[in-house]
């Protein structure tokens, strides 16, 4: 029996005045390590607040109402999910890092954090940059966030996911603010990682060009609910809800041959 | 009705309404203002006593029935003089911002509306002025100018306009900018008529603003140098220099000094409130922005 | 960043010498005859002989630039003339009242920062709990205090009433405690209230999101991602409260009789001390504009983003 990790019956709820504005409405799902689950829906449909919901990680006025977290079968806090269980991407990797520090102060603390830190956390932090394709993995270490490119960020990003070590990964939008070369490389490299790594991951987009290349299953999401779950083949094939349907051509009108 | 001048109605508006808010501080602030304001305006009528009247049989008692806050070093009744000082205080500061925005939108719009070469050298100009610390350039203008209160209007606002014109040549800068005065222009309006109907309640409205942030500040600096000596002459009566005449009687009659203290600080604490809520409600951006 | 460096000091040389003009300009605007006043303080009566006499004494019968000119030749010298009361080289009793100036407001700014930053971390960390209300309202009963007033209170209760502290004067620890306390006391509330605002920004930026989801406990957030960005900030705020402080100093040190600048300054003032008057706010004001310039100069090294592209710039 593979690692799991559920999300069960997840509430996040806004506090407008006196009453709630329910963001995500009984949500659940269950990633399993080596397999990848696609969350898809329209902007604002709630899979960002998935994410940040199940680590602890609400903005403030924001807070989860019901739900709870498991990993294997137990509970467990959010706080402790973050960086060890799982390891987050975020899309627009330029404003993620700390403008004033360097990589190599990212990477520290990150082994810190995880308590992976010891004397070895250099050649380990080059090891992953190499990884995750950047050139010259020694030079990138004294760089801060703007030196680097929009490309070069992301994977800076996707190495300090390596670095937790954590088995699951959280991937929110990794490509949505990168030009389309530097997206499918780093589709490619997401891929290869996911399977060499045996990682979980809950793939979060818009786009379902991504869902199609990454995704083994998909889940889609409308209005803070999943209305929809399927593997990705029947995703396409045969999209059961208008929402899912809207999505697929959506998808599918831009290639008006293979339609 | 043009969008163009739907805006600039709704800009005068927003510039007139007050800023009475459900805040217990705000309303006591208010208060704290009306009250000072009408000791400013009737204080012949209000004061019990002529505050420059003097009477060395009863100097330096305490809070009586007959002098409510006591007398002061020569006899005179420190409760009128109180009250009377609220007119030198409130009405320097009100002088002093009068001329503060003349200046500034004198200045700052001249330089932003030209633009260019004459741009430039005004803000050079400013630079100079905000080069020095306020309260050294204010002390140098009374040091050129001479001691007394209207050297102390001239001096305080000479050492803080330069700010201020600095905010003006901003917005107008960006109005130049703005779509609905390129609209305006292209519609056939002249260019006075745009200023007015646009530019002007903008204006007013962030110096208004920003005005009464630094009431409060600048009260404290008239206060300063009236302290030192360097405002009004005696025998007229002034927070400042109130508590520099009871300076010699700290020890025997502490509450000369504390009086005038104590007004400078209320008021000074009222103005702020107020000042917050104004910018709360005018311009939020503003908040945190403030330099002296 | 030594080009940097070195083309922030170069500024220095027009703002200066900007500053320098609209001193002379304003000195031009001073009402009454300078001839006369001069004469006046030496108590010569005004003929109209003494008074051409002393027109070519003081350099008043030049044409204004030349005047201008060797004003400011002789004070790049040092030489700032000689006061119109005592008589002596104003650059001298300038040079031996500055230095207690400049310790106070020196103490001053240094118990500003030590006080505030706690404060303002302490205040941001429990938002809106008791002691976020408690930093509050000192800070907004701290802007509102006339610092010569609380200078007073300071006294009459640690010096008269407790007989803890001396009254007056300069001499051990003792004596500096209360004049900093008074000279500080609004500039340290307007730091913490700047810091807390710098720090309740910077915790909604999105590094800090991201360094929690990397698993970095709050302390430690706020430490590397909160803090150090929100100092930033502050860093130029110490540049405008220098401006303060020293102006503050000049007030307070007539509540203590410090043996400063400033009682020194308020009697040239008196007694239109022109030559004194000037030389004291040259000196003042370039004391402020080099502070700005360090505080500049800090900040662009501290941020690599000015530091690492000012260096790219060259």
């Amino acid at each position: 029996m593979s690692e799991t990790l559920t999300i069960e019956n997840l509430h996040v709820a806004a506090q407008h005045g006196h009453h709630d504005h329910v963001l995500v409405d009984g949500v659940s799902l269950t990633l399993r390590r080596g397999r990848i689950l696609a969350l898809v829906g329209a902007s604002g449909c709630g899979k960002s607040m998935t994410c940040s919901g199940a680590q602890g990680v609400l903005p403030p006025g924001v807070r989860v109402t019901q739900g709870r977290v498991l990993h294997n079968d137990t509970t467990v806090a959010p706080e402790r999910l973050r960086g060890r269980v799982v390891a987050t991407i975020l899309q627009n990797p330029r404003s993620a890092f700390n403008p004033i520090r360097t990589m190599a102060d990212h990477a520290r603390e990150t082994l810190r954090a995880v308590g992976r830190f010891d004397g070895d956390w250099r050649s380990r932090t080059l090891e992953a940059f190499a990884t995750v394709g950047l050139e010259d993995a020694e030079s990138v270490l004294p760089l801060h966030a703007f030196e680097m490119s929009g490309g070069m960020l992301q994977r800076a990003m996707i190495a300090l996911a390596l670095l937790s070590d954590a088995p699951f990964l959280f991937a929110d939008e990794p490509t949505t603010d990168l030009d389309l070369i530097v997206q499918a490389r780093i589709l490619d490299l997401l891929d290869e990682l996911a399977r060499r790594r045996n990682l979980g991951v809950l793939l979060i987009t818009h786009d379902m060009g991504v869902v199609a290349r990454l995704a083994d299953e998909v889940a889609v999401m409308e209005n803070g609910r999943i209305i929809e779950r399927a593997t990705t083949r029947e995703i396409f094939d045969n999209p059961q809800r208008i929402a899912t349907r809207e999505l697929v051509e959506a998808h599918m009108s831009l290639y008006p041959e293979v339609a | 009705m043009s969008v163009a001048s739907l805006e600039a109605r709704a800009a005068r508006r927003r510039m007139w309404r007050l800023p009475i808010r459900d805040s217990w501080a705000v309303r006591i602030a208010l208060l704290i203002v009306a009250l000072l304001a009408i000791a400013a305006i009737a204080a012949p009528w209000i004061a019990p006593y002529d505050p420059d009247a003097v009477d060395l049989a009863r100097r330096l008692q305490g809070p009586s029935l007959a002098h409510w806050l006591g007398t002061d070093h020569l006899g005179r009744d420190e409760l009128s003089r109180l009250i009377y000082g609220t007119r030198v205080t409130l009405g320097s500061v009100a002088l002093s911002i009068v001329l503060i925005l003349a200046l500034a939108i004198a200045v700052g719009g001249l330089s932003g509306y030209m633009g260019g070469r004459i741009d430039q050298t005004i803000m050079r100009f400013c630079d100079c002025f905000l080069a020095f610390p306020t309260i050294v350039l204010a002390l140098f203008l009374i040091g050129i100018l001479g001691t007394g209160m209207v050297n102390v209007i001239i001096a305080i606002a000479l050492s803080h306009f330069a700010w201020y014109a600095r905010m003006v040549r901003g917005l107008v800068l960006s109005f130049r900018q703005r779509d609905f005065v390129l609209a305006s222009r292209a519609a056939g309006a002249s260019r006075v008529r745009v200023f007015f109907e646009h530019l002007f309640p903008a204006i007013m409205a962030q110096m208004i603003v920003l005005a009464t942030l630094d009431i409060g500040h600048m009260m404290l600096h008239v206060a300063g140098l009236s302290f030192l000596g360097l405002g009004v002459q005696p025998p007229t009566a002034e927070w400042g220099v109130m508590i520099g005449d009871a300076r010699p009687f700290v020890w025997s009659m502490p509450m000369l000094i504390l009086w005038p203290g104590l007004a400078l600080l209320l008021s000074v604490m009222a103005f702020n409130i107020l000042g917050d809520a104004v910018r709360d409600r005018l311009d939020p951006s503003l908040h945190g922005d403030h330099q002296h | 960043m030594a080009g940097f460096i070195l083309r922030r000091l170069l500024l220095l040389i027009p703002i200066l010498l900007g500053v320098s003009i609209l001193m002379f300009v304003i000195l031009r605007m001073a009402p009454g005859d300078p001839a006369v006043a001069y004469l006046k303080l030496s108590s010569i009566p005004p003929t109209p002989s003494a008074v051409a006499e002393a027109r070519q004494t003081l350099g008043l019968d030049r044409p204004i630039l030349a005047q201008y000119v060797s004003w400011l030749g002789n004070a790049v010298q040092g030489d700032f003339g000689v006061s119109h009361v005592t008589r002596r080289p104003v650059i001298d009793d300038i040079l031996h009242y500055l230095p207690a100036t400049l310790q106070l407001a020196g103490a001053a700014l240094l118990f500003t920062l030590i006080v505030s930053v706690p404060l303002g971390i302490w205040s941001a960390r429990y938002k809106d709990r008791w002691p976020d209300q408690l930093v509050r309202a000192f800070a907004f009963v701290g802007v509102s205090t006339p610092n010569f007033w609380l200078g007073f209170l300071l006294v009459l209760l640690f010096s008269l009433t407790l007989k803890w502290l001396p009254p007056m004067g300069k001499g051990g620890w003792q004596h500096v405690i209360m004049p900093v306390l008074a000279v500080s006391f609004m500039s340290l509330a307007i730091n913490a209230r700047l810091l807390r605002a710098s720090m309740l920004e910077t915790a909604s930026a999105r590094h800090v999101l991201y360094a929690r989801l990397r698993g970095l406990g709050d302390r430690q957030v706020e430490r590397s991602h909160i803090l150090r960005n929100a100092l930033l900030p502050i860093v130029t705020a110490t540049g405008m409260h220098v401006g303060e402080l020293l102006g503050g100093t000049l007030v307070i040190e007539s509540v203590f009789g410090w043996p400063g600048i400033g009682r020194y300054a308020v009697s040239a003032i008196y007694s239109r001390d022109f030559p004194v008057i000037q030389c004291f706010t040259l000196f003042l004001v370039t004391i402020f504009v080099v502070c700005n310039l360090l505080v500049d100069i800090l900040y662009a090294w501290l941020d690599p983003r000015i530091r690492l592209n000012a260096e790219a710039a060259i």
